[in-house]
């Protein structure tokens, strides 16, 4: 059983996890860290969940890492973090991954919503990466998924000042897809997870991988991946479903094959 | 905590908090900022507060910053005035205007600098008929703070609001509730009492629901009309789910008097 994790299905297909570390908004120590990741290998193999919303409190989708914890490491013991591994079984999670953020997503906070493939925001949500206050840096992603979703000049900004911003400013600058009533956000972002749950699976994960190849591969290399994908859902049943019920007006139903 | 430069109690739902510096006609100085700021705390937490009453003591409601604390001295360093809107004034005005719960003003008398533009981010604003407004900043070289220049332009339209800031003249009271700066004139003797009477009516009130019609109409200002159908969409999702709605529609139904719990 989790201890920092509630985990539910309240959608058909759909897993909700929810970090609760509420004495400490949810900072990220290593077996919270861990438990997620689990969760996510348990959420892979599942041929029944077909996508995860990611979600903290009102307070905080999570404000940090646990400083306490980083601080217990010396250079050796952070080269042997086992948070890395962790962090990697979450970066290869295949299904699709949707972030509610109400409150605070600062430093590795900020990093693990941005390992999500579509982020929800709160109308009083906040994003940082606040590390270099610490005479540290961001180590799990922070100082390029972030550039990558909102440019270089806010970026470095964030990630040189440690000034956090709000949730429209990260709606502008395309950090986060939707900003909601706050006490909104998880059904909104469980609605979006309802309707990709009834999407075809096949299609939907060769679509996100398609779709994170753009970020680190050039253009050619990138289209070449989606017409290989593409070309290979032309032998899933799914799609003769999909497009035959188009053709007979109906709803498809899918079957992951 | 005690409070020196400010009055503050609770009461059947309504939490009264009254400016008291009456010899400086209650301008802020920063004990007072932190007195206010520590009361509105305790608005914020207490779930038996379903109403604010904001008001001032003696002649005055308030005279804005007090200037005695301002005082440039001749070849001393520029100062930072951004520093005390960021810290003090700006907080303040925030908070007044996202408290989840009905804020009413009772202006008592002169309302002078920022004192003229707090009253305008509560929601229901009273004014003793002797009561006026002046947008003083002008006469001392700095623009009007405290969310005046986005909020008046909003209430009297733009000719009006930058009438009143370029020249600094006094508003009565009567002209502002003609201006629609204010919601209504009371006189003198009567306006604690109107003002309390409000209050009390209030906090008896679907507070929820009322915290979510504030909710609304803030946002509205600076949202399309699309944004805005979709806040009323959600919003009314909310409002949908309270216990006050249930109360509300089976009071209707049974033709009872409906018995309100904020929630």
């Amino acid at each position: 059983m989790p201890r920092t994790l509630v985990v539910s299905t309240p959608l058909p297909g759909v897993r909700l996890i929810t970090l609760q570390r509420p004495e400490a908004l949810n900072a990220l120590n290593t077996e919270l860290l861990g438990e997620l990741a689990a969760e996510l290998e348990i959420a892979e193999q599942d041929v029944e969940t077909r996508a995860v919303v990611l979600t903290g409190s009102r307070k905080a989708f999570a404000a940090g890492a646990d400083i306490r914890e980083m601080a217990e490491r010396d250079l050796v013991g952070i080269l042997n973090d086992p948070r890395v591994a962790h962090w990697q079984r979450i970066a290869v999670f295949s299904k699709p991954l949707i972030a509610a953020v109400n409150g605070f997503a600062l430093g590795g906070g900020c990093e693990l919503a941005m390992h999500a493939d579509i982020l929800i925001a709160g109308e009083d949500a906040r994003f940082g990466q606040p590390e270099i206050n610490l005479g540290i840096m961001p180590g799990a992603g922070g100082t390029q998924r972030l550039l990558r979703a909102v440019g270089k000049s806010l970026a470095m900004q964030m990630v040189l000042t440690g000034e956090a911003i709000d949730a429209r400013h990260a709606q502008r600058a395309g950090l986060v897809s939707e900003v909601t009533q706050p006490e909104l956000t998880v059904e909104r972002a469980l609605q979006i997870a309802r309707s990709i749950a009834q999407k075809a699976p096949l299609a939907v994960r060769l679509a996100k991988e398609a779709l994170l190849k753009a970020l680190d591969t050039d253009l050619a290399s990138g289209l070449r991946f989606e017409r290989h994908a593409f070309t290979l859902l032309a032998g899933t049943a799914d799609r003769e479903e999909g497009i035959r019920a188009f053709q007979e007006k109906r709803r498809a139903e899918f079957h992951g094959c | 905590m005690n409070f020196e430069h400010i009055l503050f109690s609770i009461e059947d739902g309504v939490a009264l908090l009254s400016l008291n510096r009456p010899e400086q006609l209650n301008s802020f100085n920063t004990q007072m900022h932190g007195e206010v700021r520590e009361a509105l705390k305790q608005v914020r937490q207490n779930p038996d507060v379903r109403v604010l009453l904001l008001t001032g003591e003696g002649r005055g409601f308030c005279a804005g910053q007090d200037l005695s604390d301002r005082n440039v001295a001749p070849g001393a360093a520029m100062p930072d005035l951004g520093e005390s809107i960021e810290k003090f004034y700006n907080p303040l005005i925030r908070t007044l205007r996202d408290l989840p719960l009905p804020v009413i003003c009772a202006v008592n008398g002169v309302a002078a600098g920022a004192g003229a533009n707090i009253p305008l981010a509560c929601d229901l604003v009273l004014a003793a008929r002797s009561a006026s407004f002046i947008q003083a900043f002008c006469k001392i070289g700095l623009i009007p703070d405290s969310g005046g220049t986005w909020t008046l332009p909003r209430l009297v339209g733009m000719a009006r609001a930058k009438a009143l800031m370029l020249l600094g003249d006094r508003l009565s009271a009567e002209q502002a509730e003609q201006w629609g700066l204010i919601y209504r004139v009371v006189d003198d003797a009567a306006l604690r009492d109107e003002a309390l009477k409000l209050a009390r009516h209030l906090a008896t009130q679907p507070t929820y629901g009322l915290a979510l019609i504030k909710r609304s109409l803030n946002a509205s200002l600076g949202n399309s009309f699309d944004e805005q159908l979709e806040v009323e969409r959600d919003l009314q999702r909310l409002a949908g789910r309270s216990e006050d709605y249930r109360e509300g529609v089976g009071a209707f139904m049974e033709k009872r008097t409906p018995a309100f719990k904020g929630r």
